[in-house]
């Protein structure tokens, strides 16, 4: 079966003054058709920028230096920028972490939303309308006739992100990339909206890319986790094993650093160190600096992924022993 | 009461007014010109005791007063009503000079390491500056040993003294505030939000620092943080609160094990766990009311399943269980809960 999504050797970069940065280097992963990933990994890491190439969103000094993006049968990395918006907006939609990137403050949520399908579809105002109540049901927003005539600043934090998520299911895309859309948001509404999303997927068959920190949220919502560190993929297998028995020893020291619970007042088991800056990397393996079992082969090649015994595939050259 | 308290707050009130000047404070209403005050109520009378050596945690949602709290018990609001007592001694309301002493005893340690350092200073100048002000005469040597003795005991190397704040990630930033507040040798540390704005590789570091910080030197700390399993993990106590009232306070282990309090009960179900089958979140119908307008009774009813006419009236009073856990809820008291 073909993929829905499939990067291969995606590479970005940033051409800065003091010379080329690369954010994301030589990243490579699929998803099917419906199915849930998980880019997971801390700030700077590479998240962000690998999301938004996806869409085509690297505005300069950024540019896609290699690789390919195929969605639906086509290379989006190649894609001229005007026949981009036919994909943007349409077969996929974006999420972000402030819903003010989306929303617009001087139109209420109906125009905005009218606006949004009659720009994608040929329909009439008031197919539009009832295109944009239906999903604004979708997401449980209380009297959805009344809202369509509010402003963003009428809604809290959390039925923002849920008229984000209404906008973004508009055009029946195949592919949801949601880029920390709770971050901002409390814990109470953090669940809900994960919840939302996750029933969505489900019943539309949607597939879903979840950009986030927080380990926790992406192994309660997603099938498959990618863990990025300094711009490349160093893990990625299915969510359950890599966060039941992970094969990389930053992986697993991101796992033993969370509070366990029954250990109380304990002190935690910590990564030291610090990610290096993308300026100033090591040579070899980007995570050698932090990690306890570096040999002389670390500080020298880069590790590729690779699977390794339990069949996730890791990019560290002693994988088998760690 | 047990006579190991530090910090004692009674009925503390702050409230902040946003109303503007006086011109912005008129209105026209049905043909008169009238007065209109706005009010944001963030703390309402919270009590609690916080014990020596005891880490004390606040939990609630973002805007539920959590900061304002911590302001006001270190005297940075003055409260609006209410009283803050020291070691037996009632501070909200001493003079600055009598206050001074207090300014070493209680230091505070904020989310933004970014923010709370002064870019223009280096290191050194952060960590002694606190050092000369609090120790009039000490000499320069013995204020070297001590930026060392600090900088050292948060895992920096004296030799960075020189730095600047901005050459410094975020969590050796953290560490650089930390120093700061241990410069003065306190005993009490308040600590905001000091992990939020760290990656989760470094927060580890950071709380370790904190808890070995707190067993060397007998701290005592006010602990505020949205991240509940890091709560669970260094709390001895937990204070859960909702807008600007306190529903339910006990130990770590009662709160995390066997909450009651319905919104508490609401706010565990929704953390996050790594791996094995997903829990059951509960959902909160409805949204977050302002402080500015607060709800009658209970200010958790309109969001609270087990509501009912009582609640929608009479504000609900902490009351001890059989398990120590101090508990404001009107279903709990009844025994429907
Ligand atoms: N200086 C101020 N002037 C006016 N209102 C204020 C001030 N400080 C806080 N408030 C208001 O008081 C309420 C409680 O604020 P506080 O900062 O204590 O919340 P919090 O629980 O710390 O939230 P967060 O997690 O977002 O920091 C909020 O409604 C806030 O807007
Ligand atoms: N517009 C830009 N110009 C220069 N560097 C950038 C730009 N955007 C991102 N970067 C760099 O790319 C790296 C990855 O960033 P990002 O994908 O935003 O990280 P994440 O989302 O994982 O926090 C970082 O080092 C960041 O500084
Ligand atoms: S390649 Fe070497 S340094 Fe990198 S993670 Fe594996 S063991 Fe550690
Ligand atoms: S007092 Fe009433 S409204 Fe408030 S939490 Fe208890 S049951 Fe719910
Ligand atoms: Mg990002
Ligand atoms: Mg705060």
């Amino acid at each position: 079966m073909q993929p829905l999504l499939d990067v291969k050797n995606l590479s970005v970069e940033f051409a800065l003054r003091q010379g080329p940065l690369e954010a994301v280097k030589n990243v490579s992963f699929s998803l099917n058709k419906g199915e849930r990933l998980g880019l997971v990994g801390e700030s700077g890491a590479g998240k962000s920028v690998t999301g938004f190439s996806i869409i085509n969103l690297i505005s300069k000094p950024g540019y896609i230096s290699n690789g390919s993006i195929m969605f639906e049968g086509q290379d989006l990395a190649k894609m001229p920028f005007d026949k981009m918006r036919g994909v943007r907006g349409n077969r996929i939609s974006m999420i972000f972490q402030d819903p003010m990137m989306t929303l617009n403050p001087v139109l209420t949520i109906g125009t905005q939303m009218i606006e949004t399908v009659m720009a994608h579809m040929d329909v009439t105002r008031k197919e539009a309308e009832e295109i944009a109540l239906e999903k604004l049901r979708k997401v449980y927003i209380p009297s959805p006739r009344k809202r369509l005539a509010q402003y963003p600043h009428e809604f809290s934090g959390g039925m923002r992100q849920r008229i984000v998520i209404a906008i973004s299911l508009l055009t029946d895309p195949s592919l949801i990339i949601a880029d920390e859309p709770t971050t901002a948001l409390d814990v109470t509404i953090q669940a809900e909206i994960m919840d939302l999303l996750l029933e969505l997927c489900e019943t539309d068959n949607m597939g879903l890319i979840l950009i986030t920190h927080d380990l926790a949220v992406v192994s309660e919502v997603t099938q498959r986790i990618a863990v990025m560190y300094a711009g490349g993929i160093v893990e990625t297998g299915s969510t359950r094993q890599v966060t039941e028995t992970p094969g990389h020893p930053y992986t697993q020291g991101l796992i033993a650093a969370l509070p366990q619970s029954g250990a109380a007042g304990d002190r935690l088991t910590q990564i030291p160190g610090a990610m290096p800056s993308l300026m100033n990397m090591p040579a070899g393996c980007p995570f050698n600096p932090r990690c306890q079992h570096c040999t002389d082969i670390c500080k020298q090649e880069l590790p590729t992924l690779k699977e390794n015994k339990s069949g996730i595939l890791v990019a560290c050259h002693h994988a088998d022993k760690v | 009461m047990s006579t190991d308290s530090l910090v004692k707050i009674k009925n503390l009130v702050k409230h902040f007014d946003i109303s503007g000047g006086l011109l912005d404070q008129l209105q026209m209403e049905n043909g008169r010109i009238t007065r209109k005050q706005t009010v944001v109520k963030a703390v309402n009378n919270v009590s609690f005791e916080i014990q020596k050596g005891e880490t004390l945690s606040v939990v609630g949602e973002s805007g539920c007063g959590k900061s304002t709290l911590a302001r006001t018990v270190m005297g940075l609001y003055p409260p609006n009503s209410g009283e803050v007592h020291y070691d037996g001694q009632r501070i909200d309301c001493l003079p600055h000079r009598q206050m001074l002493p207090y300014r070493t005893k209680m230091q505070m340690v904020f989310q933004d390491p970014y923010a709370s350092l002064n870019p223009r200073m280096t290191v050194r100048q952060i960590i002694e500056e606190p050092i000369y002000f609090h120790n009039k005469g000490i000499s320069r040597g013995d204020a070297k040993n001590k930026l060392h003795e600090v900088m050292r005991s948060v895992g920096m190397d004296p030799e960075w003294a020189g730095n600047y704040p901005h050459e410094f990630s975020g969590g050796q930033r953290q560490r650089i505030s930390i120093a700061r507040a241990l410069a003065v040798e306190p005993e009490f540390i308040v600590a905001d939000e000091p992990i939020a704005a760290l990656d989760v590789s470094i927060q580890a570091q950071i709380l370790n620092l904190l808890m070995d910080a707190q067993e060397e030197r007998n701290l005592t700390y006010l602990f505020i943080s949205h991240d509940l399993s890091v709560v669970e993990h260094i709390s001895t106590r937990v204070a859960v609160m909702y807008l600007g009232s306190l529903c339910e306070l006990g130990t770590a282990k009662e709160i995390f094990s066997s909450p009651r309090h319905p919104y508490t009960r609401a706010l565990l179900s929704a953390i996050p766990t790594l791996g094995g089958e997903k829990k059951k979140h509960i959902h909160l119908s409805g949204d977050v009311p302002t402080p500015i307008n607060l709800p009658p009774g209970c200010v958790f009813h309109g969001r609270c399943q087990f509501a009912n006419d009582r609640c929608r009236e009479e504000i609900p009073l902490g009351r001890n269980l059989e398990n120590g856990t101090l508990c404001a809820c009107h279903a709990v008291e009844e025994g429907r809960l």
